[in-house]
Order: C-alpha cells, then sequence, then structure tokens
C-alpha cells in the first residue's frame, strides 16, 4: 500500500499539486487519471522520490519515505519497478542486458541464477528469443514488454507504469494492460498506471485518482466512473461527440467490451 | 554562473559516493577506457603522423642555413610535438570528439528518462554515468598522448627517409638532443594532459547529464560542452604553462 498525504507542489511559484491524497491499496492496479498537463506526472515523481514535495508525506506500507534519507530511501526504491512513457531502456544494453541490469547491480546471484531469471521475467511477458537483440531492433510493444520485464525482474513489491500505452496500437494497448494486471495480481503488487487512455480506465482501473488541475476531483472505480457527476470528469470520460450522444447505452452496458467496441 | 558551478560541484562530489557494486563499475570503466581511448587511437595516430610530416619540412624550409645543423629540425619537432601539439593540441580534438560524444550520450539518456529510470532503482546515476568516464579519461588519455608523440616522431621520420630533406640519423640526433630535460618535459606533457581529460569529461558530462528539453537541446548541450572544454583547456594551458615551465 502506498499512502499519499495532503501532497503539494510548485514550480517557479505556479502551484502543480494541490493537497492530493490517496490510498494506493496493495493487490490492484490503482490508476491516476487526468488530461495533460494535470500534475499526474509530478504527483508521480513525488511518490517514487525524483521530485520532493513541497507539502505533504508519501508513506509505503509503514515507512515515512518523504522524510528518510537518501540512503534509506535507496532501500525502499530497490522495492520499486517503473515502466517508463518511452520505456527508458538502456540503449546500450541488449534486451538480456537490460533485465539483468537490477540483478547485477544490487543482488550477489550468480550469472547462471540471473540469466534463469532473465530468462523466466522475458517468457513472462512474452519476449521470446530476443536476448540479443539491442531496444533499438525491437518494436515499442516489446520494448514496452521488455520494460516491464526488468520492473519485476526483483520482484517489487510496487510498480509504476507512467502511460503505459502511449504510442501503441489498441491491439498492443489492450495485450500491456492484461499484462499488467496479471502481474499486479501474482505478485500481489501495489500498480500504479498513469493513464489518459479511457479503454486503460475501463479495463483495469479497480481504484482510480482523477486529478484536474492538480487538485483531486475524484475518486473511485471503473465500475462507478460511467455514472460519475463531476463536470471535468465527465468531460473526460464522455469526451467523444460520438460517446456523448450515445451515453445512455454505454451506462446501459456499462461493460467494458461494449466501450471496447465503440471506441 | 553560480548556480551552474554549484550544480558542477553537486555532480562531482557524487561521483565519490561508494559504488552499489564495485563489479559492475569495473566493467563500465573498461567500457569507457575502449569507447573513450581507444576508439579515438586511429585520429589521433593519423594527426600525429602527418602534423609530424608537415612540421619537418615547414621547419627544415625554414631554418635552411648552413650556420644552423640539421639536428635543430628533429630538436625543433621534439619540442613542439612534447609541449604543445601532443597534450594540448590533441585534447583540443579529443575535447571535440570525446567531449561531443559524452555529452550527446547523457543528454540522450536524460531526454529519453533512462536516468530517471537509474534514479528510481536506488543506483547513483551520477556515480554510475560520469564516474567511470572520468576515471576513464584520467588513465587513459596520458596513454593516448603518448602513443600521439610517437606517431608524431614515426611521421617525421617518414618524410627524412622518404625525401631525404634532411638525413634520418641528424633527424633522431635532434630528437634525442637534450635528453636530460625530456623527462621534465613529459612530465610537463603528461601533468597538462590528465587536467585536460577531468576538464573535456567533467564539462561535457555537466552539460549532457544536466539537460533538459528534448533533441534540440542534446545538439546544444553537445556544442557547449566542446565549447567550454575548450575554453578551459586554453585556459588550464596557459596556467599550468606559468606554474611548471617558468
Amino acid at each position: 500500500m502506498i499512502h499519499v498525504k495532503n501532497i503539494s507542489k510548485s514550480f517557479s511559484g505556479v502551484e502543480i499539486l494541490k493537497d492530493i491524497s490517496f490510498v494506493f491499496e496493495k493487490g490492484k492496479t490503482n490508476l491516476i487519471i487526468g488530461k495533460s498537463g494535470s500534475g499526474k506526472s509530478v504527483l508521480t515523481k513525488c511518490i517514487v522520490g525524483l521530485l520532493e514535495p513541497d507539502i505533504g508525506d508519501v508513506f509505503y506500507d509503514d515507512i515515512k519515505f518523504s522524510s528518510l534519507k537518501s540512503k534509506d530511501k535507496k532501500k525502499v526504491r530497490k522495492q520499486i519497478g517503473m515502466l517508463f512513457q518511452g520505456s527508458a531502456l538502456f540503449d546500450s544494453l541488449t534486451v538480456e542486458e537490460n533485465v539483468a541490469f537490477p540483478l547485477r547491480m544490487f543482488t550477489k546471484m550468480t550469472e547462471e541464477e540471473i540469466i534463469d531469471r532473465v530468462n523466466f521475467c522475458l517468457n513472462r511477458v512474452n519476449i521470446l528469443n530476443k536476448n540479443t537483440l539491442y531496444p533499438s531492433e525491437i518494436s515499442g510493444g516489446m520494448q514496452k514488454r521488455v520494460a516491464i520485464a526488468r520492473a519485476i525482474s526483483m520482484k517489487p513489491k510496487y510498480l509504476f507504469c507512467d502511460e503505459p500505452n502511449s504510442g501503441l496500437d489498441p491491439v498492443t494497448a489492450i495485450v500491456i494492460d492484461e499484462l499488467i494486471q496479471e502481474i499486479t495480481k501474482e505478485y500481489q503488487m501495489t500498480t500504479i498506471v498513469i493513464t489518459h487512455d479511457m479503454n486503460s480506465v475501463l479495463e483495469i482501473g479497480e481504484n482510480i485518482l482523477f486529478i484536474d488541475g492538480g487538485v483531486k476531483k475524484w475518486e473511485g472505480n471503473k465500475e462507478e466512473i460511467l455514472d460519475v457527476k463531476v463536470k471535468e470528469l465527465y468531460d473526460f470520460v464522455y469526451v467523444s461527440k460520438f460517446l456523448a450522444k450515445d451515453e445512455k447505452i454505454v451506462k446501459k452496458k456499462a461493460s467494458f467490451e461494449a466501450f471496447k467496441f465503440l471506441y | 554562473m553560480i548556480r551552474n558551478l554549484g550544480k558542477y560541484m553537486f555532480m562531482l562530489y557524487h561521483i565519490f559516493f561508494k559504488p552499489e557494486k564495485f563489479s559492475v563499475y569495473w566493467r563500465r570503466f573498461i567500457d569507457e577506457v575502449v569507447q573513450l581511448g581507444v576508439k579515438s587511437l586511429f585520429i589521433v595516430s593519423l594527426m600525429s603522423a602527418f602534423m609530424g610530416a608537415v612540421l619537418v619540412i615547414q621547419t627544415a624550409t625554414a631554418i635552411e642555413s648552413a650556420w644552423i645543423p640539421d639536428y635543430t629540425v628533429g630538436f625543433t619537432i621534439k619540442q613542439s610535438m612534447l609541449l604543445e601539439f601532443c597534450p594540448t593540441i590533441i585534447s583540443l580534438i579529443l575535447a571535440g570528439k570525446v567531449g561531443s560524444n559524452i555529452a550527446s550520450e547523457l543528454g540522450t539518456m536524460r531526454v529519453t528518462e533512462q536516468i530517471d529510470a537509474l534514479e528510481v532503482m536506488g543506483v547513483n546515476s551520477i556515480g554510475y554515468l560520469v564516474g567511470p568516464k572520468i576515471l576513464a579519461a584520467l588513465f587513459i588519455f596520458p596513454i593516448v598522448i603518448m602513443y600521439s608523440m610517437f606517431f608524431g616522431f614515426f611521421g617525421g621520420g617518414l618524410v627524412c627517409y622518404f625525401t631525404e630533406i634532411i638525413p634520418v640519423k641528424q633527424y633522431i640526433l635532434g630528437i634525442r638532443y637534450f635528453s636530460e630535460d625530456n623527462f621534465v618535459f613529459i612530465r610537463y606533457a603528461l601533468t597538462k594532459t590528465i587536467v585536460f581529460a577531468f576538464i573535456i569529461t567533467s564539462i561535457s558530462s555537466y552539460y549532457g547529464y544536466y539537460l533538459k528539453g528534448g533533441a534540440l537541446e542534446v545538439g546544444k548541450a553537445s556544442t557547449n560542452a566542446v565549447v567550454y572544454s575548450s575554453i578551459f583547456i586554453l585556459f588550464a594551458n596557459y596556467i599550468l604553462t606559468q606554474l611548471m615551465l617558468i
């Protein structure tokens, strides 16, 4: 579980996050949704410690992360896996070396054990026989899956995914979403996904935080989101005129399959 | 400017943090030795050989006189190569080749969130990315410069052999002339090289590591790295010469 309490963050006097509190639950895919520029990525960077919040605290289970010393923060970070928007695989390393990187850096595993673990993780994300290729030699969808394999290689307790579907076709996007959800259940991780893709919201949104203009406007789950009364979220969900026209149908069925079809 | 200096010092301070795993850093150090040094050997040897050859022709032509012995050409080449051409000019060339390479590599890693990925994993990204580059340069650049000295003399020797502009024996005699001073000159050249290696790698790393923006800024960072490295090399060259040779 990750608990953020009253987080605020400003840049050059402009308040990006305003008093945000939320509990990201263990074993669930927790979503942070909102328009571009709403503060989703800043909130995530505050949670993982890439940015220091001006006010507020972040708790990883019972550990108050925001007040830890740099050395202790590193210990917590070793339990974090992160999938970046652009995959962030190391260009100079092969697929295998990328996945093995955290294992080589932080564990005392033998080379044989590392290779076994790497192959296990790559198999888990359905990447087969690509070990010796470089990131530039594989497709965007594969890069995302390799990044997931790297993120789970250390068996993390917390998984962060920053817009995992960006730049992917709808079919690959669904595969990535399903993979994230499966892995979350399998390893009982606290997973946080930042997205503005409604398909993802309706497929994997078990616990959703909606941010608009740096303010928490709504929280709930994928079933509740279609009946939402908050104007900003309503606009976000029913952004397409087509969807707005057929809102009744969507509400009636309220199932992912129907929504995916309409989309 | 003070802010930039502070960030630069902050970067240097983080290099000295204890590595997460020594063997991983060692492997990276070896990779950097190859990347920064070994891969520069071809261009360095080519330039040095041609520069030595040209210097021989120019010097021999300029001091053609019955009153000046032929070995003076060799002696002049030695002084030029040891004192200035190899440590300073080759370092300026390396600032262009290696400096832009470092700045664009780190800048691209910043833009594509690879540095953030290292930080989230709990890796000291400065220590892991910048530290091995600086140490590798401090180790390999003096070797590259000695290599350059050898090829400079060799290039000059080849010209003497093929054109007979001066006898090869006279050329070698000139190079060996006042050999008791050679140690001082080589120490001076290598000291300069070590300082220049630090300047090139640290300034280029600074511009790459702290890059903000996108692809356009990567290009700008690369240019800034070369320009500022070159300026500081020239400045340090003057200071060191004043301190060590006078």
